[in-house]
């Protein structure tokens, strides 16, 4: 039987399977971060060895990393980009908005959410999602191939912060971290020295990392140069939804930095994360606001929007503010009243 | 080997899954005049041993889930009565008791998160009414002075669900339900309708009807084309114990991260964390630090309580949090599942759906949008 695989014609047995498909494309089809689509369908994982193929079928099976935007379900590009790329971690992205997955009341409005936030890229608590356990979130991000961002949620010791990177980098084959180290769990703020050393330690051992930092200038300047990815300044405490405390702190990191920045909790509404652009952040980190929402995907279509408006806004020019007003309206050339 | 080989009678209605919702769908069908066998495992897989046993469709109440509300009205109506039958009929206490429920915040964030589902409450009509701080410790006096305002909902229920079952099995021997303890292996099917099941030892059962109930389970029990999405959602309690005169609280007491049940007896649950790690039960050190540290915070008094115990339970959930009841695609083949957080809150509901599904009856109006048919749409999805 021949079936069209990747573009390229291939010969299989009669009865074949899309997991034997792939394992004819030379990928192992258990792997996570890989999807399989028959005739543009992505194939849920647990039917791969389950679904057999027919003659003259079309397969496709993709890296959910790398290799530009992939496309989206709902046909909506990725909008608002502009000329200007966005490169993180050494990729380009089609994307400025990343999604954090905890906190939604049911994996339908997970799901639904995550395709109408555009997102391309997703934050996974390392603590709260077993990698190897069927049935878990992991199978819907897998289903819509996107890029898992493993984060350190819930460790507040820079030892705590590394050893569970490593285990994300086994479990997840990735060496992408965003790396949070807590202070205390009543504020969620990050503690600047621990972040510091586990970062240290996490970007000699080859990782990308990616911190959750206080939005404090010199600390953004002091990971840069241990050579983190990105920095991610926070608008203010996590799930607090109170937006962008110190829009001038916000300024300031970016000004200075040489690497993305991403801005990264307290967001509460389409404004903030609109804002967070204006001020010239490269991205936007969020998560409660969209699934602690009353409408999830509603409020996931509003950040993306929110996202892309804020980005084009930054660099279409605006004017300046004044005092007085200006009229818009040409005033030569008047009619004159006497 | 086949059916009567080793004595495995055929029955009318085979129920896979000695649950809550198995054994409630046994009853009934039993009740109705069917031959009945249930299989059920055994093991500790088993959320209705676990569950903190709350009857309560207010504290349940979420945004977008109307047809899993009204199913849960539905049922929290049903429960007195049914808890009354089973007590006929098999001679033993199900401990029903309609002790109304307090949800508390701790401090201005949290009241401000808690008054958004009180006012969700009064769109959808919810029998929910809001106290200051003062009016909330009036209430229940071992409410820590940090409480800065709650919602009642006076209707809310409980059961000790482990109490339940046990007057379940008994409403069940009493009605000629067998039951026989066993692992299915699969649903047999054949001509595209379901036959009876085949056990993991190579037995087969043959039966006009077979209902899959087998809790977290039901995803991988479900032959093709009667697909069912569930997966497992963990959850860990404490039990705590308190001597006459030491009860901390008398109705359901609810945090924005722990609620707090007391009973009949004596016995205190603490529930319960939220964790997607697929089919693991341990009980973790911080899973239960979480559930302690603030139950304490809202209750200090809970600190003199003796410690009994940890669980962990899987709760049977959905894409949607609804449970899927009623036939499949495939013939003779009926699912109730999916229960989530409310298996014990929907049990009268899902058993009265069940058996007015085989009696060719009408089923309860909020039974029409919880058919297992509404995922064959979106194909297979966890
Ligand atoms: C911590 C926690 C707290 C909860 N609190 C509440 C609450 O307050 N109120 C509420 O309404 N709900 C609550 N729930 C939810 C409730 O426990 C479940 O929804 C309900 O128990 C599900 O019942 P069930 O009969 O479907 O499944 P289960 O009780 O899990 O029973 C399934 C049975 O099927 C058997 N089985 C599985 N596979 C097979 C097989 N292949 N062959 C044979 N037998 C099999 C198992 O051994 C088991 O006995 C809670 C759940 C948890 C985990």
């Amino acid at each position: 039987m021949i079936v069209e695989l990747n573009g390229r014609e291939v010969e299989l047995e009669a009865g074949a399977t899309v997991a034997d498909a792939a394992r004819a494309a030379g990928i192992d089809p258990e792997r996570r971060g890989i999807a399989i689509a028959v005739e543009g369908e992505v194939v849920p994982r647990r039917q791969l060895a389950a679904v057999r193929l027919e003659p003259g079928q079309r397969v496709e099976v993709v890296e959910a990393i790398g290799g530009g935007a992939p496309d989206r379900s709902d046909g909506r590009p990725a909008s608002g980009l502009g000329p200007e790329r966005f490169e993180l971690g050494g990729r380009e992205w089609g994307s400025r908005l990343i999604v954090g997955t905890g906190g939604f009341r049911s994996h339908g409005d997970l799901e639904r959410a995550l395709v109408a936030s555009g997102a391309e890229i997703v934050t996974v608590a390392l603590r709260r999602v077993d990698p190897a356990s069927e049935g878990t979130l992991l199978d819907v991000i897998e289903r819509r191939d996107l890029f898992v961002l493993p984060n350190t949620a819930g460790c507040y010791t820079a030892r705590d912060a590394v050893r569970t990177a490593h285990l994300g980098r086994e479990a997840f084959g990735t060496d992408w971290v965003k790396l949070e180290v807590i202070g205390d769990d009543r504020t969620l703020l990050p503690d600047a020295t621990e972040l510091l050393a586990a970062g240290e330690e996490l970007v000699e051992a080859g990782f990308t990392v990616l911190p959750y930092a206080s939005d404090d200038p010199v600390l953004a300047r002091r990971l840069e140069a241990i050579g983190c990815a990105a920095v991610m300044p926070l608008g203010s405490p996590i799930g607090s939804g109170a937006g962008i405390r110190n829009p001038y702190n916000i300024r300031i990191i970016v000004e200075a930095a040489g690497v993305p920045v991403i801005l990264d909790a307290g967001i509460g509404t389409a404004s903030d994360a609109a804002l967070a652009m204006e001020l010239g952040c490269d991205g936007v980190l969020l998560a409660s606001a969209v699934s602690r929402a009353a409408e999830p995907e509603r409020m996931a279509a509003a950040m993306r929007d929110a996202v892309a408006a804020g980005w084009a806004a930054r660099h279409a020019g605006r004017i300046p503010t004044r005092l007085h007003a200006r009229a818009s309206s040409p005033e030569e050339g008047l009619a004159e009243l006497t | 080997m086949s059916e009567g080989t080793n004595g495995a009678r055929g029955a009318d209605l085979l129920v896979v899954g000695a649950g809550l919702v198995g054994l409630g769908c046994a009853l009934e069908a039993a009740a109705g005049g069917a031959d009945v066998l249930v299989v059920d495992a055994g093991g500790v897989e088993r959320a209705s041993e676990v569950a903190a046993g709350m009857i309560a469709p207010v504290g349940e109440a979420s945004w977008g889930e109307e047809g899993l509300l009204a199913a849960a009205l539905d049922s929290a109506r049903r429960w007195p009565e049914w808890a009354r039958r089973l007590e006929e009929r098999g001679g033993e206490p199900v401990g029903y008791r309609r002790c109304g429920a307090l949800h508390v915040a701790l401090d201005r964030d949290e009241a401000a998160e808690l008054r958004r589902y009180h006012e969700l409450h009064s769109e959808l009509g919810l029998e929910s009414s809001w106290l200051a701080a003062g009016a909330c410790r009036r209430l229940e006096p071992g409410l820590s002075t940090d409480v800065a305002g709650g919602f009642e909902a006076p209707g809310e229920a409980e059961v000790d669900p482990r109490v339940a079952l046990a007057a379940l099995r008994s409403a069940c021997a009493a009605a000629g339900v067998r039951v026989r303890a066993a692992r299915v292996e699969r649903v047999l099917t054949g001509g595209g309708a379901a036959r009876g099941v085949a056990l993991d030892d190579g037995v087969e059962i043959a039966a006009a009807a077979v209902l899959l109930a087998p809790g977290a389970r039901l995803s991988a029990l479900c032959p093709p084309g009667s697909e069912v999405p569930v997966r497992p959602v963990k959850g860990e309690i404490v039990r705590l114990r308190a001597r006459p005169g030491e009860e901390p609280c008398e109705r359901i007491v609810g945090s924005e991260r722990v609620y707090i049940v007391p009973r009949a007896g004596g016995e205190v649950v603490l529930g319960a964390t939220v964790e997607d790690r697929g089919f693991d039960l341990r009980v973790t050190a911080g899973g239960v630090h979480e559930l302690l540290r603030e139950a304490y915070r809202a209750v200090p008094e809970v600190a003199e309580l003796e410690l009994v115990g940890c669980a962990a339970g899987l709760r049977p959930t959905t894409p949607d949090n609804a449970p899927a009841i009623g036939w499949t695609e495939v013939d003779g083949l009926m699912v109730a599942g999916g229960h989530h957080r409310n298996g014990v809150l929907l049990a009268p509901f899902t058993a009265e759906t069940v058996a007015a599904l085989l009696r060719r009856d009408e089923v309860p109006a909020a039974a029409a949008s919880l058919s297992p048919r509404r995922f064959a749409a979106s194909g297979a999805r966890s």
